[in-house]
């Protein structure tokens, strides 16, 4: 993460500070979780639409774009959201250094190759069959 | 001086479990069982995404008893977490600490995850049905 943004004047002069990237992860928290409150809501009414639906009725309602879209929006901002919480989570609970660290780097890969694979689904069927 | 032969303070489980307690444990909780839910949504978006055998292998499994049940595990976990996360950004603009604020709103974040839990559940059911 850049020690430059979102970092209060006298943060930036003196350097790192104890939490060394505390802010970013705080201000990253908040911005996905203020993000994650309409497309939350937008969520649970999409898929209560949907339930019992066929493929085919899923397919069609996905080649709308703004369903898609939003589906895509929901999928980058719960794992953001689920990174920084279970890096936190990870943080707290495991002392064991290396421990620490291998689970920071699998939880992350996770994350990230699980946004990739939702977001590859969402664009298939919203392009696709 | 070894830093580990230090008094240690009371640790958890000395103290009486006020709501507050329960509540902020269970954010963390509900968070991390959210992410079990974040995975069965890529799981469901990968099987449509996949062909209607999937697709129809995942439906039949979400409507079974397991898959129900998750289903709703999911749905509470996600109404808790939004509803106490809304007050966690309100806390966030420095109001809501005085201990009369901690138990009220302790409350409304109780009732706000049943009313929205019983809400959605009503719909599903009546939108089964129409």
């Amino acid at each position: 993460m850049s020690d430059t943004r979102m970092r209060s004047p006298l943060g930036r002069a003196v350097g790192l500070g104890s939490a060394k990237e505390g802010v970013e992860h705080w201000w990253m928290q908040r911005i996905t979780a203020i993000a994650l409150v309409p497309l939350t809501v937008w969520f649970v009414i999409a898929v209560i639409g949907l339930t019992g639906a066929d493929r085919a009725a899923l397919v069609e309602w996905m080649h709308h774009p703004l369903p898609a879209v939003l589906m895509i929006l929901v999928i980058v901002a719960t794992f953001y959201h689920a990174a920084l919480g279970l890096q936190v989570v990870i943080e707290d609970y495991l002392d064991n250094e290396t421990l620490r660290l291998g689970m920071m780097i699998v939880m992350r890969l996770a994350a990230v190759a699980l946004a990739a694979l939702g977001i590859f689904a969402v664009l298939k069927l919203s392009f696709g069959a | 001086m070894r830093s580990d032969a230090r008094p240690l303070s009371p640790h958890l489980q000395v103290y009486r479990w006020p709501l507050t307690m329960a509540l902020s444990i269970l954010h963390r909780v509900t968070g991390v069982g959210l992410c079990a839910g974040a995975i069965l949504l890529v799981w469901w978006l990968s099987a449509a995404a996949q062909g209607p055998a999937a697709y129809d292998g995942m439906q039949h499994f979400l409507a079974s008893w397991l898959g129900r049940a998750l289903i709703f595990c999911w749905s509470v976990a996600l109404f808790y977490h939004l509803c106490n996360g809304l007050r966690h950004l309100w806390w966030d603009t420095g109001r809501g600490f005085d201990p009369q604020s901690f138990d009220r709103v302790s409350y409304i974040v109780i009732a706000g995850t049943a009313v929205l839990t019983a809400i959605a559940w009503a719909a599903v059911i009546m939108h089964g049905r129409g």
